[in-house]
C-alpha cells in the first residue's frame, strides 16, 4: 500500500507575539514546528504502516530549504521517503495555488491514499487538504478522529463533529485529513534518529511539475493579505446584584427572552 | 561538543523521559515496583542497543549511550541503571568474548529489547575481592555443571540472559574464573532474597542461586580462566553508565533546586537572592560541569583508546561524588520541602548514595587510579 503525507513546516504560534504598534506578528527567532494536525497524519500513516507490513510512507512538503530540518525529524519517525517541494516562483501561493502545486508533485506518484492535517497553525485555513482532493478528483474525508480499519481496497474512518461522530468508509484512493487532538504522534526510534541525515531529500522544482508560472506562487493565487491585523473582541457582562434567588430567577428570565427574541 | 546526532538523540532521550519515565517516578520509587512497561518502551523505540552497530543495535557510539542513561536518570535514576546495566553489563561481555554462534542466539533479542541482560559477579563474601569466589563450574561431559550463589544482581527476576561468573580452577584464584551465559528458566537456576534498598528502589535487586546447573560449553565467554579480565573489562565500560547516572541524578537535583529557590518566598524576596543560595548553586553548576567534562571524556575514550580504565574510574568517581553532594544541598536549599516526598529530591539523595557503591566503590576508584599513575 502506498501513503502520501503532506506536511507543513509552521512557525510555533504558542510563541508568537504580536508587535503592539504594526499589529502584524513578529516572527524572528521563532522556531519552526511541524505543523501539530500533519503530525498526527503522519502518525496515522505510520500505524498503517505497523499494521500492514510493506506499506511505503512518502512525504511531501512544498517550504524553505530550512523545512529539510523538519522532514529528517520525520525520518527518525520512519516514513520512507520525503520530497521538498521548493522553487522560489511558488513563494506568496495562497491554498488555491499550494493545492494545485502540491497536487502536481502527488501525480508524479503512485497512491492509495493521502493524508494531510486538518488545518495549519499559522493560516487556519483547513483548505489544502480538500482542495488538493478535488484538483486530484479523489474522494476525501476531513477531520478524521481515528482509523477504524484499513485494508487493500478501502479505509473506514471515524469523522469528528462538535456533538458526534461519523463512521465513513471510502475506497482508494482518497485523500483523508486528520486531527492533532485525537491521534497522538509518536516519538522516533533511536536508531532512525541517529541516522536520519545519511537519507536524502529529493528538491521538486517548477520545471519538475512542469508548473507554469502563471499557476503557482503570488501570481497563480486566486486570493491576498490586504492586512494582518488583530481583532479586539469585546462582550459587555451584566452584573445582577440581587439576592440567590432573585438573581437566579433574573437570570433565567433573561435566557428565556434571548431564546425567544 | 556534542554533534548533530548526538543533539538529536539527546532530544529524543528528552522527550522519552518526559512522556514515559518523569510521570511514574515517584509512584515506583514508592511502591517499589520495577518499570516493566519502561523497558518495553526503551524497546519499542530502539533504546536497549544503543552503542553496538551489529546484531540489531542503534549503531550509535558511546557518548550517544551515556547522554540517554544520563536523560533518564534525571528523572528517575532506576530507570537509568536499569538500561546500563543490562547495554554495559549484559550485552558487553557477550559481544566481546561471545562465540559467533553465542552472539547469534542471545544478541538480536537482547539488542530488541525483547530480553534484558544482567550480570552476576559479587558474592556474599566476594565484593571488591571478586577473587574470592565460591560459584563453581565444573567440567563434565559435554558440559559444565555450575553450583553457588551471587547477590546484588540488578534486573535479576526480570532479565532473561545472565553474565555469570564461577570458578573453574578455584586453585588459581583470579586466574581460575570463567565466565557463562546462563538463561532464566533453566534447571537449578532460581531467584533467592529480593533486597530492600536506601535508593533505586524500582531497580530489581536480588540473589541468584545455581544449584548444579547444566551449562552447554558454548555458553562459556573467552577461554576459561579468562572471567576476571572479562569481568573488569566490562565493569570499566559498566563504570561510564554509573557516571552518566550520577551525572543525571545530579543535574536532576540542580535543576529542582534552581525552580524551586527562584519561588520560594521569605523575608519578602526569593530566597535566591540570598548570596547563601547563589554561592551552593554556583558550587553545584562547578561541579556538575567538571562532572560532566569527565564523563564525557570518557564516553569517548572508550570508543578511541584501547584503554579507558583511568577515564572510567575518574568519571565515576567524580560524578558519584557530585551526585551524592549536590543531592545533599539541594534538599538543604529546600528545607523542610526537600525532606518530604512531594518533592523528588530526597528520592535523590537515596537514589546517588548507590553511585558511590556499586560497580566498584569510591575507594576502589581510587586505586585504579592510583595504579594507573604509578604505572
Amino acid at each position: 500500500m502506498k501513503i502520501i503525507v503532506l506536511v507543513k513546516q509552521v512557525p510555533n504560534t504558542t510563541q508568537i507575539k504580536v508587535d503592539p504598534v504594526k499589529g502584524t506578528l513578529i516572527r524572528d527567532g521563532v522556531e519552526s514546528i511541524i505543523n501539530p494536525d500533519d503530525r498526527a497524519s503522519v502518525e496515522s500513516a505510520l500505524r498503517i504502516k505497523d499494521q500492514i507490513p510493506g506499506t511505503h510512507v512518502r512525504v511531501i512538503t512544498m517550504g524553505p530549504k530550512q523545512a529539510v530540518g523538519m522532514l529528517k525529524e520525520l525520518y527518525g519517525m520512519g516514513v520512507d521517503d520525503c520530497v521538498l517541494v521548493n522553487d522560489p516562483i511558488f513563494a506568496g501561493a495562497d491554498t488555491w495555488a499550494t493545492s494545485l502545486t502540491l497536487s502536481k508533485a502527488i501525480s508524479l506518484y503512485e497512491f492509495d491514499l493521502i493524508i494531510a492535517g486538518r488545518q495549519a497553525i499559522d493560516g487556519d485555513t483547513a483548505q489544502v487538504g480538500p482542495q488538493v482532493a478535488e484538483f486530484l478528483n479523489v474522494p476525501q474525508v476531513t477531520y478524521v478522529a481515528r482509523v477504524e480499519d484499513v485494508n487493500e481496497s478501502n479505509i473506514t474512518v471515524v469523522k469528528s463533529y462538535e456533538d458526534m461522530e461519523e463512521k465513513i468508509r471510502v475506497s482508494f484512493p482518497c485523500l483523508i485529513t486528520t486531527l492533532a487532538d485525537q491521534i497522538k504522534a509518536r516519538l522516533g526510534n533511536f536508531k532512525l534518529v541517529w541516522n536520519s541525515d545519511e537519507k536524502s531529500i529529493p528538491i521538486l522544482t517548477a520545471t519538475d511539475l512542469k508548473a507554469e508560472p502563471h499557476e503557482v506562487g503570488l501570481r497563480g493565487s486566486l486570493t491576498q493579505v490586504k492586512k494582518t491585523f488583530v481583532k479586539s473582541v469585546s462582550q459587555k457582562g451584566q452584573m445582577i446584584k440581587d439576592d440567590l434567588d432573585l438573581a437566579a430567577k433574573t437570570i433565567a428570565d433573561i435566557i428565556h427572552q434571548n431564546n425567544h427574541a | 561538543m556534542l554533534s548533530e546526532k548526538h543533539l538529536r538523540t539527546q532530544q529524543l532521550m528528552r522527550e522519552f523521559t518526559q512522556k514515559y519515565v518523569a510521570p511514574i517516578a515517584a509512584e515506583i520509587d514508592e511502591n517499589h515496583r520495577f518499570p516493566e512497561e519502561t523497558v518495553k518502551a526503551l524497546a519499542a523505540h530502539g533504546m536497549m542497543g544503543i552503542p553496538y552497530n551489529t546484531y540489531g543495535g542503534a549503531g550509535a557510539d558511546t557518548l550517544a549511550y551515556i547522554l540517554a542513561v544520563e536523560e533518564l536518570s534525571k528523572a528517575c535514576a532506576s530507570t537509568g541503571v536499569i538500561l546500563s546495566a543490562h547495554t554495559s553489563l549484559g550485552i558487553y561481555p557477550i559481544i566481546a568474548y561471545g562465540s559467533d554462534a553465542i552472539k547469534d542466539k542471545y544478541l538480536p533479542d537482547m539488542m530488541s529489547g525483547k530480553k534484558l541482560g544482567a550480570f552476576g559477579l559479587t558474592e556474599p563474601n566476594a565484593g571488591t575481592d571478586a577473587a574470592g569466589q565460591k560459584t563453581v563450574a565444573v567440567l563434565k561431559e559435554g558440559y559444565y555443571e555450575l553450583t553457588g550463589s551471587k547477590i546484588f544482581i540488578t534486573n535479576a527476576i526480570y532479565a532473561d540472559v545472565y553474565v555469570v561468573f564461577a570458578m573453574t580452577a578455584p586453585e588459581l584464584g583470579m586466574k581460575g574464573i570463567s565466565a557463562f551465559v546462563i538463561e532464566k528458566g533453566w534447571e537449578g537456576f532460581s531467584f533467592g532474597k529480593k533486597e530492600k534498598k536506601l535508593g533505586i528502589c524500582a531497580s530489581s535487586t536480588t540473589e541468584l542461586i545455581f544449584d548444579h546447573v547444566k551449562v552447554p560449553l558454548e555458553n562459556r565467554l573467552g577461554k576459561e580462566g579468562e572471567g576476571f579480565k572479562i569481568a573488569m573489562a566490562t565493569l570499566d565500560g559498566g563504570r561510564i553508565g554509573i557516571a552518566a547516572q550520577a551525572l543525571g541524578i545530579a543535574k536532576g537535583a540542580f535543576t529542582e533546586a534552581v525552580e524551586y529557590t527562584k519561588k520560594r518566598k521569605q523575608f519578602k524576596q526569593s530566597i535566591s537572592n540570598f548570596q547563601n543560595t547563589q554561592f551552593v548553586l554556583a558550587d553545584m553548576a562547578l561541579q556538575i560541569e567538571a562532572a560532566q567534562l569527565l564523563v564525557y571524556q570518557a564516553a569517548r575514550a572508550k570508543d578511541t583508546q584501547k584503554n579507558f580504565s583511568k577515564e572510567a574510574a575518574m568519571a565515576k568517581l567524580h560524578a558519584s561524588e557530585t551526585a551524592m553532594k549536590v543531592t545533599t544541598q539541594a534538599v538543604q536549599l529546600l528545607g523542610g520541602y526537600g525532606y518530604i516526598k512531594d518533592y523528588p529530591l530526597e528520592r535523590m539523595m537515596r537514589d546517588a548514595k548507590i553511585t558511590e557503591i556499586y560497580e566498584g566503590t569510591s575507594e576502589v576508584q581510587r586505586m585504579v587510579i592510583a595504579s594507573s599513575v604509578l604505572r
